[in-house]
């Protein structure tokens, strides 16, 4: 059977109708539905468990303790991390890089350089540059090229001694192309500097293997990957976290406090200031147990052969352009397009006028946007739920747009 | 919904805007961006003793922005400037006839905004 028919029916919201139409939801890049095991699992706990982690001494407090920490336990092993030590929760993606730029922001001093890309998210390219600003420091960006890859002989010319950090996306949110993470890496490390991945699109769709990227620093959302929103993970090499001073001070990551000084307290949790978001990790616990049940082998199969399928049906439509690699090479679970003569924000409200649900606009990519020479995409983006009969569906609106306006 | 959103006023002055280009002459430039969707509007008004004598837009932007942007144009044309200058999103919608939502509100925004920083120059 194929994955979206065996899965469909673990979703509630996709039973809705939208505008008459049985809802086609295309917008799972932005941010994905969850399954009702994950529903039931944060609804079981704040009815049974419920209390604050760590410091608590009583059975619930002990129990929420225990299903939080039971958390990282499980992002441990899908992400193929060597310690549990290496697993900070966040807020989510953008909390998790804000963190590791700050963290790594205080070390760096005037002249030091910050590589980053072209492609990437504004949530990877603003924390960078306000690090920049405020140490002296120097941001430059490695090219796209035309078929939506990163230009690496522009990276080695890039790279110097004075490089301190490579920050880079795994998967292209509006291009879909998938970074080789693990070459980057090396290079990167011969010359000395730090990474930092973006895996935003990459944790859903992708099998991860920390062992086998050797990125110092990875962080993703929950809420793309079939989790709660609010909650998020920060992987960090434990010798390079161990090096750092935390970035931001509360409870939770300290020992011992002074008025004057504090001791930190050990890791993970030297990272994680404040109470933490304790029912998401365990509806990111059911999210991840869910995609484990799957496979992500077949998951990144799934997804990427209706990319495929979207990236041929739409390329075929006369008027239509489609961003991102090639037919033919492996890319995430995003398509962008454009449709001459109209407006991606139209396009958007047209097809939801059909129950399609896709993304417009510049997807917090600006800088690509301009080297794109657009002013924004429409892009629709696939999960594990979503079905060839859906894209067919997509193609065949697209087709009727241009006649609408 | 689509045929509420998308009224035939919008339809047409998307497809054939009346006071799209450029304004040789112009007493008043301004240019901004919805930062929503990254939209850019750019007005360009020549005002002759304390009336518009002229005004254009120009820019890349969706059909609701663009068709208010057209209708914000010919509203202000010929009125004095202050006056023109507290033109509001009730005198576009009136004459768009469409159903916009709070979304899209930004699109029947600025080019209102942009028309009074013109003014203002
Ligand atoms: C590549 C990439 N980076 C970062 C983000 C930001 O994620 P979040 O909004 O969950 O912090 C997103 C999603 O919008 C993304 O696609």
């Amino acid at each position: 059977m194929r994955l979206d028919e065996t899965t469909r029916g673990d979703f509630p919201i996709l039973e809705r109708v939208v505008n008459g139409r049985r809802l086609v939801y295309l917008d799972s890049a932005a941010s994905s539905q969850r399954p009702r095991t994950v529903i039931e699992a944060m609804t079981r706990y704040y009815e049974r468990s419920h209390a604050n982690v760590h410091r608590s001494i009583h059975t619930l407090g002990e129990e929420a303790t225990e299903l939080y920490e039971l958390a990282r336990d499980r992002v441990q092993r899908f992400i193929g991390a060597a310690a549990r030590e290496e697993v900070v929760f966040t807020r989510g993606t953008t909390d998790g890089l804000g963190l590791v730029a700050e963290t790594i922001g205080r070390t760096l001093r005037a002249g030091d350089e910050i590589i980053v890309t072209e492609v990437e998210h504004h949530s990877n390219l603003i924390p960078w540059q306000l690090v920049a600003r405020d140490r002296g420091a120097q941001l430059k960006a490695v090219p796209v090229l035309a078929d939506g890859s990163l230009d690496l002989q522009a990276l080695d010319r890039l790279l110097s001694p004075r490089t301190r950090v490579v920050a880079f996306a795994h998967v292209s949110n509006v291009l879909g192309t998938i970074i080789p993470v693990a070459e980057i890496v090396r290079r990167a490390r011969t010359a000395g500097a730090l990474t930092v991945v973006d895996g935003a699109q990459a944790a859903p769709h992708l099998r991860l293997d920390m062992s086998a990227l050797g990125c110092d620093f990875y962080v993703f959302s929950s809420h793309k990957m079939l989790g709660p929103t609010g909650i998020g993970v920060l992987y960090g090499r434990r010798a390079v976290l161990d090096s750092l001073e935390p970035g931001r001070g509360g409870s939770e990551m300290i020992k011992e406090v002074w008025i004057d000084h504090a001791q930190w307290n050990d890791l993970p949790w030297r990272f994680e200031p404040g109470t933490p978001p304790i029912a998401e990790a365990v509806g990111l616990t059911a999210a991840i147990e869910y995609l484990e049940k799957l496979g992500m082998d077949r998951v990144a199969e799934h997804e990427g052969a209706l990319a495929a399928r979207a990236v041929k049906g739409l390329g075929a439509l006369p008027g239509v352009r489609v961003f991102g690699p090639p037919v033919g090479v492996p890319r995430g679970a995003v398509v962008a397009f454009a449709i001459e003569g109209l407006h991606p924000h139209d396009v958007a409200a047209l097809l939801d006028a059909e129950g399609i649900a896709v993304r417009a606009g510049h997807h917090c990519a600006m800088p690509l946007m301009r080297c794109l020479g657009v002013v924004g995409t429409s892009r629709a983006s696939f999960s594990v739920y979503s079905g060839p009969d859906e894209v067919d569906v997509l193609v065949d609106a697209v087709a009727g747009l241009r006649s609408k306006l | 919904m689509t045929a509420v959103l998308y009224s035939d006023a919008i339809r047409e002055r998307w497809r054939r805007p009346r006071h799209r280009g450029d304004l040789p002459g112009a007493t008043g430039t301004a240019e901004d961006v919805n930062p929503l969707c990254g939209d850019r509007v750019r007005f360009a008004v020549q005002v002759n003793d304390g009336t518009v004598a002229a005004a254009r837009f120009t820019g890349d932007s969706c059909a609701i922005c663009t068709a208010s942007a057209d209708v914000t144009a010919e509203l202000a044309t010929g009125r004095p400037a202050a006056e023109a200058a507290k033109l509001g999103t009730e005198d576009v919608l009136e004459v768009l006839r469409a159903d916009v939502r709070p979304t899209r509100m930004r699109c029947v925004t600025l080019p209102l905004s942009v028309l009074g920083m013109a003014l203002a120059r």
